[in-house]
């Protein structure tokens, strides 16, 4: 034996310790709470005339600088990541990533998104039933819906990202990407349970695409873009936490009653006036996959409209950390058992044979 | 043979007249110019095509995949397959090393070497799986312990590492490196620990990157207990691939193995396996219930074949003492279970999230390319354990 066993012992003891204990634990699970100055936007079905006025004016807002589809070109993209630096770009986009391909006979006239993709993250669609004849009756009528990142309290999507590109502002809550971190393995994709992240699926050197609620342009002083542009007080932006109590109020009062709906954000000055809807089965987003910072309002069901039933009222980054949170005590499980094994199997063996401890 | 001295210069040219001779393994008949061997490296062009094809032009042209769709064949065939056929390496070397468990020492360098190249599979396919593979390391440096992905990633470059250094001896040894071989000789238990802690882990992590799909994963695959039901399935594969492999090249490079190492390996998947039945009928029964086994359509379909294929048939053919003795129903048996086993893969990285990507009108088939290229992987493994095998001593304590 070259080295003696008890000086083996003990530096396979000592460094299972040090490993166990040099993997930080508690602190780093992710909060499950609202952050204090956390932001969204509140959607009410009921009143959206489907417009489309927040989707242009997201696709336009989003592609300068900063925004969340400004893209510098490909060789800058990946020197940025090579050097793990942050794009430090300004010039302008030749266009926004406008869709024109995506039906027969729009070659290149006008922006015609079908589904949130790489280049649309806002979408506003259309739920349809039998003659469609009322808005926001579940039979023979119709309503619209947004769908967009809803900035999750506890976001499955920042949990599973594995170099961090995904990041949860600890002040405002947005949900933000940082592209130079990004190694493009899509489990952001998967996890989200409303499927919210897409993919440039033709880029050589492609980003997570996600409504980032203009977080650049909060930075300036503004508020998000769809809010700013919705005419009708469909989408507002404000604090989540009023905008908790505003979507509760709603929900509770009688269908019929006269209203002063605020547009464009919670405290603004200029409203819409105008009869409450009845309103289905609840408020979107106040327990959804633990809590989301955008909520939403609609009158015919959210299963109607095709939101998943399955997602669970709790948040999902703690399934994995109760699994993620053994790993520690694994190594130490096997170093110290491994070792006690080890040091009983070879002296019986060494009472037998004499061939002992050099194996290859 | 090529005297390499006169290319190379006396220090290199000597190294590799040392790495390139065969005379320990002549008896082992491995001739390298074979058809097989041709079809073999016809594979591995074509995928080393398909992955320059990717890099130039980006996924969305060579694969099928898509955003309701994001992780497919490669994730789930060469990632979770490949690591899975990997486990026997840490089994092998765990008993040999620290229970010291020396009749299976015989096969020790051979499933380890299969390990490495199993683990080489899965972290070559994952690169060109991965959008910007050229920083394809930035989890090493961009820390972020919430992402079971992450921790994978972590895994995956230790325990390469890890392998190559169990592995090492064989190439040290040819080498006449005595200084080297010391040093290795002297860490060889530490590194079979951590191995085997990272084992445990990686394989177990590999199911825990589902625990966050509990809404987008079918309930016949979901479970709390998904990771362990990972584990326990690779170890069920790790005797089985050991077993395989050994009667394999028993047969095919005409060497002996103790049949008592054999009946070992088989009573290893038969408690194996059995466990993992148990494990994977209690959670239909305490989750969808059993109903779901008729009612599920083509997963259902899927659910039986797996168990039927990995689990119940191996398991039976190898549940009376006496077929334990069986060499061949032991190589079916083995067999058997690998197939079931990467059928498991498939159903969880692929099939599993088909009904929820289904209900929002996506559908997805692997293309061309990602079957070339996850041929071209597999044919890869397999040639380095064969020019290994010729090279390597890899059977030490068997033939001459
Ligand atoms: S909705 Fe999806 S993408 Fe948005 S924060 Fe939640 S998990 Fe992330
Ligand atoms: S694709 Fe990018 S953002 Fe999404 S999980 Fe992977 S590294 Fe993170
Ligand atoms: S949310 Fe507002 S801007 Fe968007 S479509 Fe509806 S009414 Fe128009």
């Amino acid at each position: 034996m070259t080295i003696s066993r008890r000086g083996f012992l003990k530096g396979v003891t000592g460094s299972a310790v040090v490993l166990a204990a040099g993997i930080p634990s508690v602190e780093a699970k992710m909060s499950t709470e609202l952050p204090s100055e956390a932001v969204g936007l509140l959607y009410d079905a009921t009143l959206c005339v489907g417009c489309k006025s927040c989707m242009v004016n997201c696709k336009t807002k989003n592609s300068v600088p900063g925004g969340a589809l400004y893209k510098d070109g490909v060789v800058p993209g990946v020197v940025d990541s090579l050097l793990c630096r942050k794009s430090d770009k300004t010039e302008a986009m030749k266009s926004p990533p406008y869709e024109t391909k995506t039906i027969a006979g729009n070659e290149g006239i006008w922006d015609a998104s079908q589904d949130l993709s790489g280049d649309t993250l806002n979408i506003i669609k259309a739920y349809r039933n039998g003659t469609g004849e009322m808005k926001d009756s579940p039979t023979n009528g119709h309503a619209f819906f947004k769908q967009q990142c809803l900035h999750c309290i506890s976001p499955a999507c920042v949990s599973v990202c594995p170099p961090g590109a995904l990041i949860k502002d600890p002040k405002s809550g947005i949900v933000y990407y940082d592209a130079y971190r990004c190694i493009g393995c899509r489990y952001c994709q998967l996890a989200c349970p409303f499927n919210i992240p897409r993919y440039e699926w033709s880029s050589p050197w492609p980003e997570i695409r996600k409504c980032q609620l203009c977080r650049h342009r909060i930075a300036e002083g503004k508020y998000a873009a769809c809010a700013e542009y919705c005419p009708t007080g469909a989408t507002i932006f404000g604090k989540v936490t009023d905008l908790r109590e505003e979507a509760k109020k709603r929900f509770a009062m009688k269908p019929g009653t006269i209203y002063d709906f605020p547009v464009q954000t919670f405290d603004s000055k200029s409203t819409s006036t105008r009869p409450v809807a009845a309103y289905a089965d609840k408020i979107y987003g106040l327990t959804d996959a633990g809590g989301t910072q955008n909520l939403m309002l609609s009158a015919v069901s959210f299963e109607l409209l095709g939101f998943s039933k399955d997602i669970p009222a709790s948040a999902l980054p703690d399934l994995t950390w109760a699994y993620i949170a053994k790993i520690p005590w694994v190594f130490l499980g096997v170093f110290l058992g491994g070792t006690s094994l080890y040091a009983i199997t070879s002296r019986k063996n060494k009472n037998g044979t004499d061939k002992g401890d050099h194996h290859d | 043979m090529i005297d390499f001295t006169t290319y190379a210069g006396p220090k290199i040219g000597n190294a590799l007249n040392k790495l390139l001779d065969d005379r320990h393994s002549r008896h082992l008949g491995i001739k390298m110019d074979t058809p097989f061997t041709r079809v073999l490296v016809f594979l591995i062009l074509g995928a080393a095509f398909v992955a320059g094809y990717r890099v130039i032009f980006g996924l969305g042209a060579s694969t099928n995949m898509n955003d309701y769709w994001p992780w497919g064949l490669w994730i789930a065939f060469d990632v979770l397959g490949g690591v899975a056929m990997a486990a026997g390496a840490f089994m092998i070397a765990g008993a040999v090393y620290i229970l010291n468990l020396k009749k299976y020492k015989c096969i020790a360098r051979a499933s380890i070497l299969n390990a490495f190249f199993g683990y080489l599979l899965a972290a070559i396919s994952i690169t060109f799986d991965v959008g910007r593979s050229a920083v394809i390391w930035h989890p090493l440096i961009m820390w972020q312990i919430n992402s079971v992905m992450f921790i994978v990633a972590l895994h995956l470059v230790l325990y390469l590492t890890t392998l190559a250094t169990e592995s090492s001896p064989m190439v040290f040894e040819k080498l006449g490196w005595h200084r080297a071989l010391n040093a290795v000789h002297r860490i060889m238990v530490g590194a079979v620990m951590f191995g085997v802690a990272l084992s445990l882990l990686h394989q177990s992590s590999l199911g825990a990157n589902y625990l966050i799909l509990p809404s987008k994963l079918s309930p016949l695959w979901y479970s709390k207990h998904i990771p362990y039901m990972f584990l326990v399935s690779a170890l069920m594969m790790g005797f089985s691939m050991v077993s395989f492999e050994t009667i394999l090249t028993g047969k095919v490079f005409n060497h002996q193995v103790p049949k008592n190492v054999l009946e070992g390996l088989a009573k290893g998947i038969v408690f194996f396996g059995s466990l993992y039945f148990a494990m994977k009928l209690g959670t239909v029964i305490s989750g969808p219930g059993l109903g779901v086994l008729l009612h599920d359509g083509f997963l259902s379909f899927m659910w039986l074949l797996e168990m039927a294929v990995g689990v119940v048939i191996p398991v039976m053919l190898l549940a009376k003492t006496s077929s334990r003795k069986n060499i061949e129903t032991i190589f079916v048996a083995s067999i058997l279970v690998i197939l079931g086993v990467l059928l498991n893969r498939l159903n969880v990285g692929v099939f599993a999230v088909s009904s929820y990507a289904n209900h929002v009108g996506s559908d997805y088939f692997p293309s061309i390319m990602e079957f070339v290229l996850t041929a071209g992987m597999i044919a890869f493994a397999i040639l380095g354990f064969k020019v290994c095998a010729k090279y390597l001593n890899l059977f030490p304590d068997t033939g001459h």
